[in-house]
């Protein structure tokens, strides 16, 4: 077994990553929250929350402010769990002796 | 992917991760403001407003009322300052200055000082003024403990000095204004220009 394999092939993506990153340091976020902090379109940003959705990697909550509807994301434990592993396993790559 | 990529990865995971949950325009040179403005409150207050010896405060004479005005400019002069030193950093920086960290920040610094605030005029309304240093001290220290968690930079260590300097001044009466100087002016100065100082170099 490798360090290949826990490298996560769904964070093999800049706004997946960038999505995960975000969750894990708070509570949650909202749409609009993730969309500004990653300077990402509306379509792109709501693929990318779908596969970790599908992955339950991340909750999604939705609600309303007064009539607006609101939509919060919460990532998971097996999402935290998953990007932690995901992390140390980038540590190990680049820690690794050049051979 | 290559090593440079995954190095890529990791720094754009920290960048967001601080972005996201903490507040980083704070400027340092706000910190140094507010401890000079508390200073020349201070002298203010101890050459024209303080009791002579043999003499008291009482709650109704015109000397106290001058004192909360005074503190009460000292409060907003060093929040106004703040608050533009702090926007003007952030757009510097292409930050926006008001959003979920900034409200976070903000709350959690609020309830120990709004609480403490209250709790200091309800004393002062029952005639108790001698803790007011040090309760001020150590509620604003709290609230800065507090705060630490949604900002970057040591302002927990301040929040830490203040809780101890506020215990100090409660264990020690009868000097309240010299503790509440060091607590408000020399401590903030320090802070202030150990962030400025950090600052310049990055």
């Amino acid at each position: 077994m490798g360090i290949i394999d826990n490298i996560n092939k769904l964070f093999d993506h800049r706004i997946r990553l960038g999505i995960m990153s975000i969750l894990v340091v708070n509570e949650d976020a909202d749409f609009n929250r993730l969309k500004e902090l990653l300077d990402v379109t509306d379509g792109n940003l709501a693929s990318h929350i779908k596969a970790l959705e599908q992955a339950e990697y991340i909750l999604v909550e939705k609600s309303f402010v007064g009539r607006k509807p609101n939509t919060n994301y919460i990532a998971t434990k097996l999402g935290k769990a998953e990007f932690k592993k995901h992390i140390d396993a980038l540590e190990k790559l680049i820690q690794k002796p050049k051979t | 992917m290559s090593d440079q990529d995954y190095l890529k990865d990791i720094s754009e995971i920290k960048n967001l991760m601080n972005r996201s949950s903490r507040f980083i325009s704070l400027s340092g040179l706000s910190g140094i403001f507010a401890g000079v403005y508390a200073i020349i409150g201070a002298a203010i207050a101890y050459i024209y407003l303080f009791p002579k010896p043999g003499e008291f405060l009482t709650l109704h004479s015109w000397n106290f009322k001058l004192l909360l005005a005074l503190l009460a400019s000292v409060a907003i002069l060093s929040v106004v300052t703040a608050y533009l030193l702090t926007t003007q950093k952030a757009k510097k920086n292409n930050e926006k200055i008001w959003d979920a960290t900034t409200r976070r920040l903000l709350i959690n610094f609020l309830i120990p000082l709004v609480t403490g605030g209250i709790y200091i005029i309800i004393k002062l309304n029952s005639q108790h003024y001698g803790l007011s240093a040090s309760l001020m001290l150590i509620f604003y220290g709290l609230a800065l403990v507090n705060a630490s968690k949604y900002t970057i930079g040591n302002v927990k260590y301040l929040g830490y000095a203040e809780i101890i300097i506020g215990l100090l001044c409660a264990a020690l009466p009868g000097y309240g204004l010299w503790f509440w100087l060091l607590g408000f002016g020399l401590f903030h100065i320090i802070y202030g220009s150990i962030m400025y100082i950090k600052e310049r170099k990055s």
